[in-house]
């Protein structure tokens, strides 16, 4: 891995980002209105307190999967990939460059719908803040690391768009948000405890309920860590030189 | 001493794709400092041939050496430039972010990346946005693109298509200049008017070689004046249509 070409690749992904005014503007906008609506619904009970934070976590996760997927196909389908293989970019280089220049918007993201979902909805929590935004940013990039990876399985835009409810749904319906994890049946249980949503909710949970919300949240973001190595090393794995 | 003097060599190169044979053992040298042209009608297994030297497609055999190393090894990506036949350059930058992207990925610095501009024409275009220009301009951009990193050895796959007469000359003079400097450049093309502004000529036909030669010399053994038929005369010497 070269930190140069990762720097490099990163910063042209984000000049291509900055271009699409109207793809910023969604990035920005679609969580602040679902997280609004959500308030809206729950206006006067204590549910949005609850669930609120856990969806601040599962919001840049599912929009940066889908916008990553998209956006590595697109490189896939019009050669520009087979051209910077053939050049002196690794694939980690490719990986992480990515990943980089999403976490960037990612934080961005979650500033702005952290900061709408506290000081617009009011919503309350027992940990500080800042914890908040951390896993929100530590979700987002998991979502681009599991879209990068689910984009090598994708050889349309079809099915680029359709990993989105294959890959995000099944975990969203495991996750904890529906029913506490631990009153799951065992093996759907069982499977909960190694799908990353998970513990991005768990993590978010932490901050909502628990003071020492950094102490509690610590494994959950450790965990969250290890799948977006591992994502973004198994999807540098799926690319090829070459091809047939 | 014949492989230092050579830029490519291929030695019975076969590759499958998709269980049908596209080059069932294709063995061809190719100089340095000279402009080849890779000529055949589409199909023939151009494309096939030059993203094996390249390094980016999988072969069934035989050996491809680029510069002395095997294709596509780590020490030949910033030594070799590969431009693919349909424009391979993001539509969303300008033909200058796409320039300097490219280029400092094979460390070039800001002065190649204008030189690469200017080279393809399109200096007074270099801020606009890619998706913004014409086919034969983005095709240049690609160009441009491979041209950044100033390549000992430059594989174009059809750079001149949908291009007017003007650039289409104004190309080829770029390809002689680049040759002037020592670069090796293998141009293929399936429009045959264009085999008499190469150095020398590879005829293929169905993943073989029909000829490898000079175009003087194409036109001397098959007794003809144009390219177009000197290829047909080869394929009936070869033995009719197939």
């Amino acid at each position: 891995m070269n930190p140069r070409l990762t720097f490099l690749t990163a910063g042209r992904v984000l000049r291509q980002i900055r271009g699409d005014h109207r793809t910023v503007g969604l990035l920005l906008v679609v969580p602040c209105v679902l997280l609004g609506l959500l308030a809206w619904i729950f206006d006067g009970t204590p549910v949005f307190d609850r669930i609120g934070p856990a969806l601040l976590g599962v919001f840049p996760f599912v929009v940066m999967f889908v916008v990553t997927s998209v956006a590595t196909l697109r490189e896939r389908t019009s050669g520009t990939l087979e051209r910077l293989l053939a050049g002196p970019l690794g694939k980690a280089d490719l990986m992480f460059g990515y990943a980089l220049a999403f976490g960037l918007m990612a934080v961005v993201q979650a500033l702005v719908a952290t900061t709408f979902a506290v000081f617009v909805c009011g919503l309350d929590v027992a940990g500080p803040v800042w914890v908040l935004v951390v896993v929100a940013v530590l979700d987002a990039v998991l979502g681009t690391a599991l879209g990068l990876l689910a984009s090598a399985f994708a050889h349309t835009e079809f099915q680029a768009v359709q990993f989105m409810p294959a890959f995000i749904l099944p975990q969203f319906l495991l996750c904890g948000l529906l029913v506490a994890r631990d009153r799951l049946p065992d093996v759907l249980s069982a499977i909960s405890d190694v799908l990353p949503l998970s513990y991005a909710v768990d993590a978010m949970s932490a901050v909502a309920t628990s003071a020492d919300a950094l102490g509690d949240a610590a494994t959950d973001m450790l965990v969250i860590a290890a799948w977006i190595l591992a994502a973004l090393v198994l999807g540098s794995l799926t690319l090829r030189r070459r091809t047939d | 001493m014949m492989n230092n003097a050579a830029a490519v060599v291929i030695q019975d190169l076969k590759v499958v794709r998709g269980g049908t044979v596209v080059l069932p053992g294709l063995s061809v040298t190719i100089p340095r400092g000279r402009v080849v042209g890779l000529l055949g009608p589409s199909g023939s297994g151009k494309s096939t041939l030059l993203r094996a030297i390249v390094g980016v497609q999988k072969v069934a055999g035989g050996s491809v050496e680029v510069l002395g190393e095997p294709a596509g090894s780590a020490g030949l990506r910033r030594r070799v430039g590969y431009v693919t036949q349909a424009p391979s350059v993001y539509a969303d930058l300008s033909v200058h972010e796409n320039a300097a992207y490219f280029g400092g990925l094979v460390g070039a610095g800001a002065q190649a990346v204008e030189s690469a501009i200017a080279a393809v024409d399109l200096g007074s275009y270099a801020d606009r946005r890619v998706e913004k220009l014409s086919g034969g301009q983005r095709s240049r951009v690609s160009l441009a693109a491979a041209l950044v990193g100033d390549p000992e050895v430059l594989i174009l796959d059809e750079p001149t298509v949908g291009l007017d007469p003007v650039l289409r000359r104004d190309l080829w003079e770029l390809f002689h200049r680049l040759a002037e400097r020592g670069t090796s450049l293998l141009v293929s093309s399936h429009v045959m008017d264009e085999a008499t502004r190469c150095h020398r000529l590879l005829l293929m036909r169905d993943g073989t070689l029909l000829a490898d030669t000079t175009p003087e010399d194409l036109l001397r053994s098959t007794g003809t004046t144009d390219a177009d038929a000197a290829f047909l005369a080869l394929i009936d010497a070869a033995g009719g249509s197939r």
